[in-house]
């Protein structure tokens, strides 16, 4: 294996394939942070000659944290198709860049050698990638997931409606719902952010979001956000669930941090498949984004976006119907600006497509960050076009409960409408049906909350 | 006429014209009245089937709703309303808490290792421990051994603390007396992130730590603190060991009826010796 080279009558020598990992990442705050970035221009471009020339295999036999150690590192080596690792593991990631890209390699090619990967060395591969790299590669991949609308069919965007309220009031949410769903926004999720994490406060909100669908015969799931151990006891004492939520990371550390690992989640899982409302097969919700390891101090020294492409193949086991990305919600610490939060989305949304998951992305910012509304803009287009399944809709763009910005309800008709996309098939029908939509066109009724009266 | 005779005479033209335009800017302020931008919620919705249900909705949620559309795109007030509040979020994380605050306030003042606010923006670790300095301070003059240790965190929001902090650390020891639940004296700590609570512990050796502690600006308020509490934390701690009770502000959990609502966690967390999800898995 070759740590070491020569470029402009500089020497670089690397000390170990995570080192190379980190130092060939684009620019960010949070490695920056935690020390792992490249010192100098000229050091990222020969940690990214060096890594384009490593084989799989020399990837495979240095997992950035250990097997025995890790049970994100056991999770993803577990899943790997030995077969299909075997006959490409002695391509460099190099060649894995072009074999991507070429016209002869067909989505389903890329989807088989994908089984064959391992997190690392997808991560690998997208930091010797470009922005229209991504898209190109991105725009390949495509996984579709069912709960009880189907995700990810071609030529169709879906959105989550966030009708969050900062504290829980049912006639604030229920507002922001109807205004969400008059503009064809809610076809992902009807999913609420509760300030009270709560048994008893997460169930009525379960239970007043299972009796709106009802009511309006609405091709959708439910869910609230809580902590997957607050939903799995109101799940148990019958509240419906139609879609089961958590937040991941790619460390076990950060994951213990968040209070889950691989027994809850089985666990989650089963009694979803037992007690939940949802046709399913998959009836799982996570998000992820870059920077959550470092912001916790479980990093192990390893870049922010190895480690998102690792939680990526963790969240893999579970076959969830939607994974989110929503890097730049933490903050400048991670993602400084817009620039480096176009980037991680245009990463994220490629590297959880080759992790084989129904993708979506939250092209989010804080307001302690040097990024504006034009920044996540363009990662919204970007990624649209780059073939997200979904993104969130937040009443004018603006959280009022968790106190950042998202893609808003007008942002998700844009974007439908700028690419020509529709609604999920099922919900298409419905919106029709209510006379919001017409040809895949919103009508003059739509916006207006009032027309559930 | 050569080219160069033109170019001048074009430049001189446009200097005019430029002139005219700025000693009229110079002269609008004293001739037109001085118009306050309204930031009243307006109902957007163009021909709605019921504009009162719309007015109504608008007021029990701070959420942008009922704005209308311009095709698939905001209509222009809505969007210029979202820049302000942008504008004013981005502002107020910038602000540092006010000298005239902080003596009003009365609480012994404590710093981090952050000596700047773009070292505490950008470096996580220097909020979290105290600086050696007021680490020695907090040694020598805590009482130690007492069940609670209340501490003031400016966080991501100094309006959210000036405005809040008040009412709520009043009512909160005002509901922890009640209790006859003992107290160190409240501390505020400049600059300061949440773990930091884990190295105050390990000093006053209290049972438990209520941090109140300004939240990241928001576009609906700028003015959120929460509430982070944790039991007997050790160097093991981590985040799932914390509980979090957000949005105490005026438009959502009022920091004067906070007080009380807090210190019935409190008194529940000591009594199950647990915070975080070990206490959500103790209360069912």
């Amino acid at each position: 294996m070759k740590l070491s080279g020569r470029i402009k009558d500089q020497h670089f020598q690397f000390s170990s394939v995570t080192e190379v990992l980190a130092k060939a990442s684009e620019e960010k705050s949070g490695d920056l942070m935690s020390k792992v970035a490249a010192g100098s221009s000229l050091e990222r471009v020969a940690a990214k000659w060096i890594l384009s020339e490593l084989t799989l295999k020399d990837i495979y036999e240095h997992p950035v944290i250990p097997y025995e150690k890790d049970e994100v590192t056991r999770v993803i080596y577990d899943q790997v198709n030995e077969h299909i690792y075997k006959e490409i593991s002695h391509w460099t990631v190099g060649y894995l860049r072009e074999y991507i890209l070429e016209h002869s390699t067909s989505s389903s090619a890329l989807k088989r050698i994908s089984r064959g990967l391992t997190s690392e060395m997808i991560a690998a591969v997208a930091k010797i990638m470009s922005s229209i790299d991504l898209v190109m590669a991105s725009q390949k991949i495509r996984y579709q997931a069912h709960c009880n609308t189907t995700i990810g069919e071609p030529g169709r965007l879906a959105f989550r409606c966030q009708p969050n309220h900062p504290t829980d009031q049912t006639e604030g949410i229920l507002a922001s719902l109807k205004e969400g769903l008059s503009y064809g926004s809610g076809d992902a999720v009807i999913g609420i952010n509760p300030n009270n994490d709560s048994v008893e406060s997460v169930s009525r909100l379960l239970t007043i979001s299972h009796e709106f669908i009802q009511k309006w015969g609405i091709p959708t799931q439910n869910c609230v956000l809580a902590h997957i151990t607050t939903q799995l006891q109101a799940l148990k004492k019958g509240a419906p669930v139609a879609l089961m939520f958590q937040s991941l990371a790619g460390t076990e550390k950060a994951n213990r941090d968040f209070g889950v690992s691989k027994e809850l989640l089985d666990e989650a899982s089963y009694y979803m498949m037992k007690m939940g409302t949802s046709a399913g097969p998959n009836v799982m919700y996570f998000e992820t984004g870059q920077g959550s390891e470092v912001s916790l101090n479980a990093d192990h020294g390893v870049d922010m976006q190895t480690l998102e492409s690792r939680t990526y193949g963790y969240a893999r086991l579970w076959n969830p119907f939607m994974v989110n990305n929503v890097s730049g919600f933490i903050g400048p610490e991670t993602l400084y600006n817009g620039r480096q939060m176009i980037r991680a989305d245009l990463e994220d949304l490629f590297m959880g497509k080759m992790n084989g998951l129904p993708m979506g992305i939250a092209p989010t910012y804080t307001n302690h960050m040097e990024s504006d509304q034009n920044d996540q803009e363009i990662a919204g287009m970007l990624t649209a076009l780059a073939g997200a399944n979904f993104y969130m809709g937040v009443p004018g763009g603006d959280d009022v409960m968790l106190s950042y910005q998202d893609t808003s309800f007008h942002d998700d008709a844009s974007l439908r409408e700028m690419l020509g996309f529709r609604p999920l098939r099922e919900f298409e029908v419905w919106l029709e049906k209510m006379g919001i939509m017409e040809n895949g066109r919103l009508t003059p009724r739509a916006g207006d909350l009032s027309i559930f009266n | 006429m050569n080219i160069e005779q033109i170019v001048r005479e074009v430049v001189e033209q446009i200097n005019k014209k430029k002139n005219e335009l700025q000693s009229n800017l110079r002269e609008e302020p004293q001739n037109e009245v001085d118009v306050e931008y309204s930031r009243a919620k307006v109902v957007g919705v163009k021909e709605p089937i019921d504009s009162d249900t719309i007015a109504q909705a608008q007021k029990i949620t701070p959420a942008r709703i009922g704005i209308g559309r311009a095709g698939t795109r905001m209509r222009t007030k809505s969007y210029l309303d979202f820049l302000l509040d942008h504008a004013a979020a981005q502002d107020a994380v910038k602000k540092e808490v006010s000298e005239q605050f902080l003596e009003k306030l009365d609480i012994p003042i404590l710093k981090t290792n952050a000596e700047s606010l773009s070292q505490y923006l950008m470096d996580l670790d220097s909020g979290r421990m105290l600086c050696d300095e007021s680490a020695s301070w907090l040694q020598k003059n805590s009482a130690k051994g007492k069940q609670v240790q209340i501490i003031v965190s400016d966080g991501l929001s100094t309006t959210g603390i000036e405005e809040n902090v008040h009412d709520l650390l009043a009512s909160l020891e005002q509901g922890l007396k009640l209790k006859n639940i003992s107290m160190e004296k409240p501390i505020f700590i400049k600059r300061s992130r949440v773990w930091v609570q884990d190295h105050v512990a390990s000093i006053v050796n209290c049972d438990l730590v209520i941090s109140l502690i300004g939240e990241r600006p928001g576009l609906a308020t700028s003015k959120s603190v929460s509430a982070y509490f944790i039991y007997k934390p050790t160097k093991d701690s981590v985040e799932s060991d914390r509980t979090v009770i957000s949005n105490i502000h005026e438009g959502g959990i009022q920091p004067l009826e906070a007080g009380a609502y807090l210190s019935d966690i409190i008194d529940d967390m000591l009594s199950k010796k647990a915070s975080g999800v070990k206490y959500a898995q103790a209360k069912n």
